[in-house]
């Protein structure tokens, strides 16, 4: 079975850090890491950037473009994409195409800051 | 992290909008920073026994606002002093409550109100900031002095100033409408790029100690673009922090002297802060609605996007001076597009763009910089030399005499006559 792991902390607590400080938490992490990649089991991991810089895409008839991070409590995360375009404007186009061939729900588009894909034995 | 440094933490980020909801209910500063610090107080007897509350703004909102009251009613009846913990008892309801309402509008305004009133346009800007740094970031005022690099006392007094100032100021308590809204937040975007400015324009050898001015304003810019999420001009000037404070690590040598862009090592700029730059500058461009901050962000982010300094795209760069000309007219944004001009098509047309300048500007230690560069890759060399000299007259930090003096060396080293002009 896949698992996927989802990051949740206070962006301002972990935006505060130094670089330094943040290094170590980085090196701490790649220890973990490493061991399972070692054993073939580490998939994509990835960093987002704040969520200052996400923008939604409500996937209403017609679909809405919103500034800031998806913020509705009543809809849950299903899942995500991690997709390669030049620009917010290519990544909304992309989301839209997605969005009508599934409408209902929203997506929230993050640029990302780090990004390792990976590799699992499916 | 230490036992207590969780709280520390949240108890800064809380600040703006605690501060702030306390002061619209007293509409009394001094009342609100109390009723603040007695929370805070609380906060660190209560916190570390009952682990942190789910909202640490409205907690410190709730506590805050019951003991001020509790003191008000106190000092009229002289009344015994309540128990310690009454203040707190049944809070877990009551903050719930409070919470739900929290997440209303109240508290954007709140926070913008807050930093409006450190905005008044009868304080001069050095007092904006540092009440900024005191009221909303909750600095210290040794914290402050030091980044002033003033004495103690001397800050303590000027805040203290500046405080009775703003208290006499009637900044209305109303929510503000649109237009109201919009202008406190073009005010308080202007005092947020102050601050950074305080930091960034120092010089190396205070650089370290002036960083924090700049951590500040970023922190500022961030906190009103989650409040204002759909501002491009807000977008704009967080990435133009971002970017500028990207070059921190690169722009001074060991001995504190400038290292000028194309100089500058662009291996130590810090490659997080640049991809939220631009990440910001991208989101901020499909509003199509353009201002000054996405324009100087958008010109950094081209030098940020140059991974040498020959990758710069300096047309580009010298369209947005174009365009930052037209929406905010002042002859520093021309001397800036004039460089640009300089790269992309000669010094002899950045000179052309220069000399009408030349009156405003006759006390302007970067003018003669710049012009003495020009005249110097004309091979000019003797005018060059009177412009460097003026502009070691005007400098305003030993890091920019020393800087103009290097080009003086240069000038001398190859001071073979040259009569003719070598233009690009």
């Amino acid at each position: 079975m896949l698992y996927a792991i989802l990051c949740y902390h206070d962006e301002d607590h972990v935006g505060s850090w130094t670089k330094e400080q943040d290094a170590v938490v980085m090196q701490k992490l790649a220890v973990v890491q490493d061991k399972l990649t070692k054993q073939g089991r580490l998939g994509p991991v990835a960093r987002l950037l704040p969520t200052t810089a996400a923008t939604t895409l409500r996937k209403d008839d017609p679909p809405v473009v919103l500034d800031g991070p998806f913020a509705e409590t009543k809809e849950q995360l299903l899942g995500f994409y991690v997709i390669d375009c030049k620009n917010l404007d290519e990544a909304l186009d992309v989301a839209r195409d997605l969005g009508k061939a599934n409408p209902g729900g929203a997506y929230e588009i993050r640029p990302v800051g780090m990004f390792t894909p990976g590799s699992v034995a499916t | 992290m230490t036992d207590t440094a969780w709280i520390d933490n949240a108890l800064t980020s809380a600040r703006p909008q605690a501060v702030g909801a306390l002061l619209r209910y007293f509409r009394n500063l001094d009342t609100a920073e109390e009723a603040f610090q007695n929370a805070c107080l609380r906060a660190l007897k209560s916190w570390p026994q009952n682990g942190p509350p789910r909202d640490a703004a409205a907690w410190l909102i709730m506590v805050g606002r019951n003991v001020a009251i509790d003191d008000l009613r106190r000092a009229k009846k002289q009344t015994p002093l309540p128990e310690d913990d009454q203040a707190i008892s049944d809070l877990d309801d009551a903050e719930e409550e409070l919470a739900e309402r929290l997440d209303g509008s109240h508290y954007r305004d709140d926070i913008l109100r807050l930093l409006f009133i450190c905005c008044h346009p009868e304080l001069p800007a050095t007092q904006q900031i540092a009440l900024a740094l005191r009221i909303v970031s909750g600095l210290t005022v040794k914290q402050i002095a030091r980044a002033f690099l003033v004495s103690e006392a001397a800050m303590e007094q000027r805040i203290t100033r500046a405080k009775a100032r703003v208290a006499d100021a009637n900044v209305p308590f109303e929510t503000p409408d649109a237009v109201a809204r919009s202008e406190r937040l073009a005010a308080v975007a202007a005092m947020i790029y102050l601050i950074f400015n305080e930091g960034y324009s120092a010089s190396g050898d205070t650089a370290e100690i002036r960083k924090p001015l700049c951590e500040e304003a970023i922190r500022l810019a961030r906190l009103l673009l989650r409040l204002f999420q759909s501002e491009p001009e807000i977008m704009g000037l967080t990435a133009l922090l971002l970017l500028q404070h990207a070059r921190a690590e690169a722009r001074f040598d060991s001995d504190g002297a400038v290292i000028l862009l194309d100089d500058q090592d662009r291996t130590l700029w810090n490659a997080k802060m640049i991809a939220e730059g631009l990440a910001l500058i991208d989101k901020a461009m499909r509003h199509r609605r353009s201002g000054p901050y996405q324009i100087q962000a958008a010109i950094s982010a081209l030098h940020a996007r140059a991974a040498k300094p020959e990758d710069t795209d300096w047309t580009q760069i010298d369209l947005l001076y174009g365009a930052l000309e037209i929406m905010q007219p002042s002859p520093v944004v021309t001397l800036n597009r004039a460089v640009a001009v300089s790269k992309v098509r000669g010094a002899e047309a950045a000179l052309e763009m220069i000399e009408p300048l030349a009156p405003r500007l006759s006390n302007y230690f970067h003018f003669f910089g710049v012009r003495g560069a020009f005249l110097m890759q004309l091979g000019r060399n003797d005018e060059a030399l009177v412009a460097f000299d003026r502009a070691i007259a005007l400098a305003n930090t030993s890091a920019e005499a020393a800087h103009i003096r290097m080009h003086l060396d240069r000038l001398q080293r190859d001071s073979s006559p040259r009569g003719v002009k070598a233009g690009k």
